[in-house]
């Protein structure tokens, strides 16, 4: 099938950037969105032309790299999935598609599609890890977890880290992605150590990253590629009044 | 870079100031504000229905809330702090919402976003229209002042009268309409959220209770609130005086 794509392209972060149109012809429906871009760069690099940067990296929806809005949808039209897991045939022939960086005052464009999501980062380190002494290993099941505690921690755990939850919200919030991190920790006997500081120092963080404020949309939990429920967030608040207003830290 | 930033970091004192500025701070104060105003929406509904039972009732309501005196004052001072603080802190937060996506998508689409949510802004600052001019109608006096004078045989100021009559000039009825639209509008997103935002909902809890809450309390306050005007102007409440 034939496709024109309308793709952002910025040359760095201090570029103005802008969308470019392109067209490209003998795409197979079996091929994933990726691949598509990728026989889109060969050609360009065929006719003497700058390919187009994207993030990616094990192209089998576990890694979070990949961050496309096609269509004005994080990751696509699929829910649940990556872009990586996104294939053609969700296309038709003569469709043309939009595809732009995640955007969000907290993740610069560096060039094209790639932002730098490095705040998620900074959020993590500012309170979302759990203290271990070194040692020999500990046998297992020695701390005895119920089992309804471990899944809520489990599914908060899936949470891959892309970014989807923030370039869909309508502020930009990242309320999903730090409730995740604050969740799978919350649930655990393991996590208890610097529970009562580790929601506010997160959102401290994630103010000072310049994110917006969550306003109950959900849009985040209907991309997320993971499926995370918006349950994290209400964890998240509760974590966080609780320190605040008990002053416990 | 961010490493060391993050370990040489030193902690603020924490204070009310520092928790109103943080994000969930501030969405906590819009939520427990709006559920002060969501109680008050729901008295004077059920307080003015009280029009439905004649005159006699619905004069004495108001001659009652009058009598209170210093109380009347505390509780409106109170419900205009919150009010404020409720307007102050959204406007905060829209300004910082606005600011955290400076470039917006060429094309932008969504999956789940309601109307009732993405027009919370603007259905807020036409209620604050509506909540001044409702002052200047039934409490001042101002938009109908030939109405406002009237007294029952006990001297009580009647509030029966200016209300039947007020309704009966149709743009006045149809602003309420439109108002009370809108209200339920606010509603049906503001009280599903403000669980959301003080933390206390769980997925099971989420629906169908809270994520129904909202459009319940909002659907009930328009069939409530709306039931006066639209009787009045439909000739379904006794004209006073026999008049017009």
């Amino acid at each position: 099938m034939n496709l024109t794509l309308q793709m952002w392209r910025q040359r760095n972060l201090s570029d103005e950037g802008g969308m470019v149109q392109y067209e490209i012809s003998d795409v197979s429906p079996e091929m994933s969105f990726l691949e598509m871009l990728d026989i889109l760069n060969e050609s360009l690099i065929a006719r003497g032309q700058e390919p187009v940067a994207f993030d990616d990296d094990c192209r089998e929806g576990i890694c979070g790299m990949c961050s496309l809005v096609i269509n004005g949808i994080p990751h696509g039209p699929d829910s649940g999935t990556t872009v990586c897991q996104l294939h053609m045939r969700r296309f038709q022939d003569g469709d043309t598609i939009y595809i732009e960086p995640w955007r969000s005052r907290a993740f610069p464009v560096l060039r094209d599609l790639i932002v730098d999501r490095n705040a998620f980062d900074r959020i993590i380190q500012a309170g979302g890890y759990i203290s271990v002494n070194t040692g020999g290993t500990p046998d297992a099941n020695a701390i005895p977890v119920a089992k309804s505690e471990a899944d809520l921690s489990m599914d908060a755990a899936s949470c891959i880290g892309c970014g989807a939850c923030v370039a869909a919200c309508p502020n930009a919030s990242a309320m999903l992605f730090v409730g995740a991190k604050v969740s799978q920790f919350r649930h655990l006997p393991q996590g208890h150590t610097e529970r009562a500081r580790r929601a506010t120092r997160m959102v401290e963080q994630m103010d000072a990253e310049g994110f917006g404020n969550c306003t109950n949309h959900y849009e985040c939990m209907a991309v997320c590629p993971k499926e995370i429920d918006v349950r994290v967030i209400a964890e998240l608040n509760q974590e966080f009044l609780r320190t605040e207003l008990t002053g416990s830290e | 870079m961010a490493s060391a930033a993050s370990a040489t970091r030193s902690r603020a004192p924490s204070g009310p100031v520092k928790f109103l500025r943080s994000s969930i701070g501030a969405k906590s104060v819009m939520a427990l504000t709006g559920l002060i105003l969501t109680a008050f929406v729901f008295g004077h509904m059920v307080g003015n229905l009280q029009i439905f039972l004649g005159p006699e009732p619905i004069n004495r309501y108001g001659h009652f809330l009058q009598s209170l005196g210093e109380l009347l004052w505390l509780i409106r001072f109170v419900l205009l702090a919150t009010l404020i603080v409720h307007i102050a802190s959204a406007a905060r937060l829209i300004v910082l919402n606005r600011r955290a996506r400076p470039i917006a998508y060429v094309l932008d689409d969504s999956v789940q976003v309601t109307f009732a949510a993405r027009t919370m802004p603007w259905t807020g600052m036409i209620l604050l229209a509506f909540v001044v001019y409702h002052l200047a109608h039934f409490t001042l006096g101002t938009v109908q002042p030939e109405l406002f004078s009237h007294h029952d045989e006990l001297g009580r100021h009647d509030i029966y009268a200016m209300v039947v009559l007020g309704f009966q000039d149709w743009f006045v009825t149809a602003w309420y309409v439109v108002a009370n639209a809108l209200l339920a509008l606010h509603l049906s997103h503001g009280v599903s959220s403000l669980f959301q935002s003080l933390g206390v909902t769980t997925p099971s809890l989420r629906w169908p209770l809270v994520d129904l809450a909202g459009p319940a309390v909002g659907t009930a306050v328009l069939i409530g609130n709306l039931a006066i005007p639209l009787a009045s102007w439909l000739g379904l409440l006794e004209l006073p005086y026999g008049a017009m």
